[in-house]
């Protein structure tokens, strides 16, 4: 291969002025963990909402659940991107979308959104499937007991359900991490598109691209075992 | 609001928009859902070999493959091809590949490992009796595999084959990063040519959303279909 190696590169300054690519790259990883942890927030709480719905005895609950999970884990993510970019502030009143548009690191806050309403819908099959699978005994014991139906699923359903599916969420929260990495359609400067114009300015592909992927390597290897450490922590004693 | 929603420039732009571009997504996710799901298969079947110089870079690969944004993947590929080719062909310079060969080439070795997933689990739930069968009537392991393990598993597991194509279908509007004129890019293109941001991504969103809902609920009615009842 008659590919120019140039490892160095990463300590050479930028064309931004400040800092060296690595700084650069930096700077996008920030980006990165900064929108996969706010994003990551609604994900979490709309997704439970939405998830708990669907194991409702409410038929309107339980249509709401799934008309919101169908819509948004059909249409794909670039698409939600550009609808909540482009789409959002011109069918809001007036006032609203030109105060969106001009808001500082406005493509942060959209893909915080965006990718929050994205992985909801992910995050809320998780849980469904993690109430589902508790055995039917432990809502009626919760009944029972005279719990109210919020009080057993505060009590009762939620924290056990929680603990089955950590590991599913743990990968819905690698993905989640993963495409934020779509948020550079609408220019948000995460990793990806810092190492893409790393590459443009540099013209070392490999070498930018190389970083990346160590990195993203990186942050997979922290969660997973970040996640087998909460596991053990919140393991109910006795059970397993 | 809507008021004035112009539907005049999606009427116009059909014959581009399925034309040109849903051809493509279409064309693109068939061809790398078929390259994915043997390559995919040929993953799993080197990680079960038990052969450890097959196994471990079959498993490193589909770790690594799993760990990346489907973005960063596409960049690679795109510089990365002309020197496979180049490496391939033994050409003497990185050869100049056209943007759609780079891409089904991505979507193909992307795809390949979420396939091999499905195909490792596919080929576990097929109980060991049935290659020890294989094995006692005399067939060696390529007749066991292809007459005997690999139909089952597919047959199993051609549910989540198709929910896994469904999903490939979503993420090839991501080749919108390296310029192609899918379906998405069509619709933008038209987009950003007509100023008419909110008619077109709102037409793209309903169209992936009605081919999305069909295709799931007929992989659901195909899934109660084939089901093997034990």
């Amino acid at each position: 291969m008659n590919y120019n190696w140039n490892w160095g590169v990463f300590f050479d300054p930028s064309p931004e002025g400040v800092g060296t690519y690595a700084d650069m790259l930096l700077s996008g990883l920030l980006w990165t963990l900064a929108t996969a942890l706010c994003s990551w927030i609604i994900a979490f709480a709309l997704g439970s909402i939405i998830g708990v719905m669907r194991t409702l005895p409410s038929k309107l609950a339980n249509a709401i659940g799934t008309g919101y999970v169908e819509l948004f884990r059909n249409i794909p993510l670039l698409v939600q991107m550009f609808l909540w970019y482009s789409v959002v502030p011109e069918i809001l009143p007036q006032a609203w979308g030109d105060w969106l548009k001009q808001l500082p690191n406005a493509s942060f806050y959209t893909a915080v959104v965006c990718l929050g309403f994205f992985t909801a819908s992910r995050v809320a099959e998780q849980v469904r499937t993690g109430i589902e699978t508790l055995a039917r005994g432990q809502r009626m014991a919760g009944t029972a007991l005279g719990l109210t139906t919020a009080q057993t699923y505060r009590y009762v359903l939620l924290p056990n359900a929680y603990r089955i599916i950590l590991p599913p969420l743990t990968s819905e929260f690698l993905n989640n991490m993963k495409n934020t990495s779509v948020a550079l359609t609408i220019g948000l400067l995460e990793l990806t598109a810092r190492a893409r114009s790393m590459q443009e300015f540099s013209s070392q592909v490999f070498e930018a691209f190389t970083a990346a992927t160590v990195i993203y390597l990186l942050i997979s290897l922290v969660v997973v075992t970040l996640s087998g450490l909460l596991e053990r922590r919140v393991a109910v004693p006795g059970s397993r | 609001m809507f008021s004035d929603f112009d539907l005049k420039v999606i009427l116009s732009s059909l014959p581009y928009l399925f034309g040109t571009g849903m051809v493509f997504t279409l064309t693109l996710t068939a061809l790398a859902a078929s390259g994915g799901i043997v390559i995919g298969t040929l993953l799993a079947l080197m990680r079960l070999s038990g052969i450890a110089v097959l196994a471990w870079p079959a498993k490193a690969y589909v770790n690594v493959m799993r760990s990346l944004p489907l973005v960063l993947v596409i960049f690679w590929f795109y510089f990365l091809v002309p020197y496979m080719g180049q490496w391939l062909t033994g050409a003497s310079a990185p050869i100049s590949v056209g943007a759609f060969t780079s891409a089904l080439v991505t979507f193909t070795l992307f795809e390949a490992a979420y396939f091999s997933e499905i195909m490792r689990a596919g080929i576990q739930a097929i109980p060991k009796g049935q290659t020890a069968a294989a094995q006692a009537i005399g067939l060696n392991y390529r007749q066991t595999m292809a007459t005997v393990v690999l139909p089952q598993a597919f047959r199993n597991m051609l549910p989540l084959l198709l929910t896994q194509t469904i999903v490939l279908f979503q993420d090839t509007s991501l080749v919108y990063v390296i310029s192609l004129t899918d379906f998405l890019g069509a619709a933008s293109k038209v987009a950003q040519r007509d100023g008419r941001l909110v008619e077109m991504y709102l037409f793209a969103a309903v169209i992936y959303l009605l081919i999305c809902i069909v295709a799931s609920t007929l992989v659901r009615r195909l899934q109660r279909r084939i089901a093997i009842i034990r």
